[in-house]
């Protein structure tokens, strides 16, 4: 009897002590809690780590250590690495497309005071009201300038084109679209009905159909619409669509802000006898821009993305201008450097943009 | 009292003149608009109407879900394309999806290498025009593809060249309807044994592997009635016939450029909606995850992606209505969706009014579809566990 009931006794064995944790200082130990910290982890590491070294030095070799700046016919002796001679030679096309030759301070002038701009915008060396009215009075000399006219010679705008024509079409796109898109977004949220329906449909219908098909409204439709005899050039059909398009996405982003405002805001400003218009103006619309900056900043690299479409309706821009010179004739086979060396001046551009939007979402700095 | 009410009466009356003022100018500019197009089309001699989607189209279109032909008409034609957008579109949607999730994961995962990878992707693609990825694509990936002759051959008819994809297509015998109707009985059944093991789990507490045995179902079933109704179908091989390949199916250069393009930029997007629905988890969940002892992927699906879902959801739909709006890029490269096709009409005919409308109406509609379908994900997503 007895023996039957001990096989049921179960003795206690303690388990075998755990190792104590590893070492997570120092810079193996950062690699042990960072890269091989679990079964999955090392695994992913590892495969990332084979994914780098297949591509990373393949690309570094073409694109630096076997890559050549000469002009084409040493570049095609070596058809090892990128031919960035390719760059050199197009790259006024590029910047300024077809623009003449004699007149090329002028886009310099456009790219100067851009700069100027950005810098000023950058480093805060204005206050915001004037930096304001710098930007919104940008684009009259950069016209006047780039098109002539007042003792300049004319400079035909289907000559623009290039890394400027994107700049301009962009620039020109945001700024005029901001108040437009404001009183959208305030028709949007208007007490009077027809308004109101006005607004939504004119957002909506925009922000459902693609940049393409307005673009092809402006280029296509826009002349029928004129009265005969008035015609107006493609570059600035193209511009309209562009305002047309943005204006919407704006309206958007400024309505987001209108309503974080709250209503007791309103009833304050009318109760100190503001009329509706005048606390929307003074009260209401300093306080929501503000809240939105960020956003808008964000449309900004949205709208100069997007400007890249315009290539389908006949204009030249930046990657236009691009995928133009990939095919000149004597330098054939080079869409590799065209297209790296696009992407990397549109990703620096949106990048910065985007950063310096962050920054300021972060700092709240206005 | 009197005085209020006389002053509200006179912001009535304002209101009320304001809006007729609005209205009148509206309509003003309407009818003005609609007397020049009328006198600008007269004057170039353009038609207007929608007669001419009956005409003979008289255009090829290299790639039609469809059976079509030249001499199709307009109509036709112009649905062809419709279809095209559709079908990119939803293949691009789930696949981005799919990218845009792992990435969105990657990008808070605690391994600092592949965290910093789906970040440079991330910012790398967001920060780049849709265009010029197309374009190098299209220009330089897929060119860089071998000619038909030195096609890469993966073996089973599958073949890779700067044609395209070339694969056996599937040709239907006698009987093979059975197939994707039992395939359909299959997921009927297991949404049935889903939402019956649902309600008993939270009935009695006993759960069944409901997911398991729905995925049965599904692939199970048309398995076994093609076995038993012994294989109704034959594959046509792809051949190599002079400069191309003839028969099987083919995936066209154009189509993928436009699938790699559109999956790739989008799930950069949704990788960033991800990345902050995950972010937007309390810190707490985890904490209590981890002390109830769940393992980490268990926490991932049951506890984090649950939640993140809620702020995920609606800034993906924007996403999913700028991937339909971004594939009309496809003109760009020439995959004929209903943006290429119309601008061909336009091309051939001069009624860009006409087809400028029917575009939008129907990109609105698409749109107008898919903030319902996600919409009403949406409040299912937010009604869980609340």
């Amino acid at each position: 009897m007895i023996p039957a009931e001990t096989a049921d006794i179960k003795i206690f064995t303690p388990q075998a002590d755990e190792a104590p944790p590893l070492d997570a200082s120092g810079p193996i130990g950062w690699i042990r809690q960072n890269l091989f910290n679990g079964r999955l982890n090392t695994v992913l590491t590892v495969a990332a780590l084979l994914l780098l070294a297949k591509t990373v030095p393949p690309l570094l070799s073409w694109a630096f250590f076997k890559a050549t700046w000469a002009s084409n016919a040493a570049c095609d002796a070596a058809r090892e690495g990128a031919c960035w001679g390719f760059v050199v030679e197009k790259f006024r096309v590029l910047m300024v497309g077809i623009y003449p030759e004699q007149y090329l301070w002028r886009p310099a002038v456009f790219f100067g005071l851009l700069a100027a701009v950005v810098i000023v915008t950058l480093f805060r060396l204005v206050n915001a009201r004037t930096l304001a009215i710098l930007w919104f009075s940008l684009p009259l000399p950069v016209f006047w300038v780039l098109n002539g006219g007042m003792g300049l010679a004319y400079v035909d705008q289907s000559l623009w084109g290039g890394l400027m024509l994107s700049l301009c079409l962009a620039v020109v796109g945001i700024l005029f679209s901001l108040p437009f898109g404001v009183l959208l977004a305030l028709g949007r949220r208007s007490e009077m009905a027809t308004v109101k329906a006005i607004c939504v449909g004119i957002i909506e219908l925009i922000r459902g159909v693609p940049l393409i098909t307005i673009l092809f409204m402006a280029s296509v439709m826009l002349p029928l619409f004129l009265p005969e005899g008035m015609t107006i050039n493609n570059l600035l059909r193209v511009q309209i669509g562009v305002i047309m398009f943005s204006s919407a996405y704006i309206a958007e982003v400024v309505r987001g802000g209108l309503q974080a405002i709250p209503p007791g805001q309103m009833e304050a400003a009318v109760s100190t006898g503001l009329t509706k218009w005048q606390a929307t103006r003074l009260i209401i619309l300093p306080q929501a821009l503000k809240h939105v900056i960020p956003s808008i900043i964000g449309r900004c690299v949205a709208l100069f993305k997007d400007t890249s479409l315009v290539i389908i309706v006949g204009l030249l821009d930046f990657l236009g201008m691009i995928k133009a010179s990939t095919q000149d004739p004597e330098w054939l086979g080079h869409e590799a450097e065209a297209y790296v060396f696009c992407a990397l001046v549109y990703w620096l551009i949106c990048f910065s943009i985007s950063r310096y939007g962050r920054s300021i979402e972060k700092n709240n700095a206005w | 009292m009197k005085h209020t009410l006389l002053s509200f009466a006179k912001e009535q009356g304002r209101t009320l003149f304001m809006q007729f003022l609005v209205m009148g100018g509206i309509l003003w500019f309407c009818h003005l608009l609609f007397a020049n197009t009328q006198a600008n089309l007269e004057a170039r001699n353009i038609a207007s109407g929608f007669g001419f989607l009956a005409y003979e189209a008289g255009m090829p279109i290299s790639d039609a879900l469809l059976p079509y032909t030249p001499a199709n008409s307009y109509g036709y034609a112009f649905f062809i394309g419709v279809t095209n957008t559709l079908y990119v579109s939803m293949i691009s949607i789930v696949l981005a999806t799919l990218v845009g999730v792992l990435v969105g994961v990657a990008r808070v995962s605690s391994n600092w290498l592949v965290a910093r990878l789906a970040e440079i992707y991330v910012e790398v693609f967001r920060n780049i025009p849709l265009l010029l990825i197309l374009f190098f694509t299209y220009g330089v990936v897929l060119t860089a593809l071998p000619s038909p002759r030195q096609s890469l051959h993966w073996g089973a008819g599958f073949f890779l060249n700067n044609r395209g994809i070339y694969f056996p297509k599937l040709m239907p015998e006698n009987g093979f309807l059975m197939i994707p109707v039992a395939f359909l009985i299959g997921i009927i059944a297991a949404v049935i044994i889903h939402r019956k093991a649902t309600k008993r789990r939270k009935e009695t507490g006993r759960s069944l592997p409901s997911v398991r045995i729905g995925l049965a179902l599904t692939f199970g079933l048309p398995l076994l009635t093609a076995l038993i109704l012994g294989m109704p179908m034959a594959w046509e091989l792809p051949a190599l016939k002079g400069f191309n390949f003839k028969g099987g199916g083919v995936i066209r250069p154009e189509f993928c450029a436009l699938l790699i393009g559109l999956v790739l930029y989008t799930a950069a997007f949704i990788g960033e909606n991800v990345r902050s629905g995950i972010q937007s988890v309390a810190k707490g969940q985890l904490d209590a995850a981890h002390a109830l002892g769940l393992p980490g992927g268990l926490i991932m699906r049951r506890v984090v992606l649950p939640q993140a879902l809620r702020v995920t959801i609606p800034a993906t739909t924007n996403d999913y209505a700028s991937l339909v709006k971004n594939s009309s890029l496809a003109v760009a490269i020439g995959y004929p969706d209903m943006v290429s096709v119309g601008g061909t009409i336009i091309g051939q005919n001069d009624q860009a009014i006409e087809i400028i409308v029917m575009w939008m109406a129907v990109y609105l509609f698409i749109n107008l579809v898919i903030s319902l379908v996600m919409n009403w994900l949406n409040a299912r997503v937010q009604l869980i566990g609340r």
